[in-house]
C-alpha cells in the first residue's frame, strides 16, 4: 500500500548515487554500502570505525577511537581473526543540559577477518591522536618469490 | 570591438568555508556532544587522527566552524581493503547566540578529541543576589 509514496526522486539522489559510484571506483566493489556483508560486520557507523589496508608486507587495521588511552584496548588475534575491544566512558557533565550526546559511551567490540597469510607472531599496535594502527605482518612464504631461469 | 565575456560566478559555499578548504571531497560530519551549563556552551567533538597542526577553528560573525584534516600512516603501494572512513576532512559549524562570548573561545585537543568551550558573556551568568535580613 505504501511501496508508492517514496517514487519521487529526492534533489540530492543523483549526487549520492555519484558519490557511491565514485567510492566504488576508489576502494572497489569489496566495500559496497549497500550489498551484502561480511557476516561478522557490524552496522555503517558503529564505534569505532575501521580502516583495513594492505601492502606487500603487511595488513594495516586502523580503529578510529579518540578520547581513549592506550592500555584501554584488548587486541587478540586467533588465526585470522582480529578482535579489539574496550570501553570508552564519557563523564556526564553535572547540571548541564544537553543538546546533543552522538559521541559513542560504553563498550566496543571490532572482528576482523584477516587475510589468510596475516602472521598472529608478528603484530604490532600503537595509537596516537585518537588512531589505533594495528599492522600484521604477512607470513613471508605467502610472497611472490622470482624464479631465475638458468 | 570589445568582446563580450560571459563571467559566471561560482556559487558561494555556505558561510566560513570558502577560504578554509579548496578541495571537492565531502567532508565528514563528526560525532559531536553539545551541553550548556550555567556558565556557557561546551562543545566535545570526535576527531580522530586530526593533531593540533590540522584543526582549524574559525569564527565568522555568529557561526563557529571547525574543521579538522586527518592524517594516518599512508605508504606507497598500500592497497585498501576495507573503509569505514573515507574522507579525511572532519567539518561542522554551529550557529551561536549573542550571549556567547565568542572572543573568549577556548579549545583543548587532546588524543583525538576536541573540546571547546564558550563562556556566556558576564551580564548573561547567573548571579546570586544576596538577601539582607532586618
Amino acid at each position: 500500500m505504501f511501496e508508492g509514496m517514496w517514487s519521487y526522486e529526492h534533489p540530492l539522489s543523483a549526487q549520492i548515487r555519484r558519490l557511491e559510484e565514485e567510492l566504488d571506483a576508489v576502494f572497489g566493489s569489496g566495500t559496497s554500502l549497500t550489498g551484502t556483508r561480511n557476516i561478522r560486520s557490524l552496522p555503517a557507523g558503529s564505534f569505532p570505525a575501521v580502516n583495513v589496508a594492505s601492502t606487500p608486507e603487511a595488513i594495516l587495521v586502523y580503529l578510529f577511537a579518540p578520547g581513549l588511552d592506550a592500555k584501554a584496548f584488548d587486541i587478540s588475534m586467533q588465526q585470522n581473526l582480529l578482535s579489539v575491544s574496550g570501553a570508552r566512558e564519557i563523564q556526564q557533565e553535572e547540571a548541564a543540559t544537553y543538546y546533543r550526546r552522538e559521541r559513542f559511551n560504553g563498550e566496543f567490540r571490532r572482528t576482523i577477518n584477516l587475510p589468510d597469510d596475516a602472521d598472529p607472531e608478528r603484530v604490532e599496535a600503537k595509537y596516537a591522536n585518537g588512531i589505533l594502527t594495528i599492522r600484521i605482518g604477512r607470513r613471508e612464504s605467502a610472497k611472490p618469490r622470482q624464479i631465475e631461469v638458468r | 570591438m570589445a568582446t563580450q565575456q560571459n563571467v559566471t560566478q561560482a556559487p558561494e559555499k555556505s558561510s566560513g568555508s570558502r577560504q578554509t578548504t579548496q578541495r571537492n571531497e565531502s567532508a565528514m560530519r563528526p560525532a559531536v556532544d553539545v551541553f550548556e551549563t550555567s556558565d556557557g556552551i561546551r562543545l566535545v567533538v570526535d576527531m580522530p587522527g586530526v593533531s593540533k597542526e590540522h584543526l582549524r577553528l574559525q569564527t565568522e560573525a555568529n557561526t563557529l566552524t571547525i574543521e579538522g584534516e586527518l592524517q594516518f600512516e599512508m605508504r606507497d603501494g598500500m592497497e585498501a581493503l576495507y573503509a569505514d572512513v573515507r574522507s579525511t576532512l572532519y567539518r561542522c559549524s554551529f550557529v551561536l547566540s549573542s550571549e556567547l562570548d565568542i572572543s573568549q573561545i577556548e579549545a583543548i585537543l587532546k588524543d583525538g578529541v576536541l573540546a571547546v568551550r564558550i563562556p556566556k558573556r558576564a551580564e548573561f551568568r547567573p548571579r546570586r543576589i544576596q538577601v539582607q535580613s532586618g
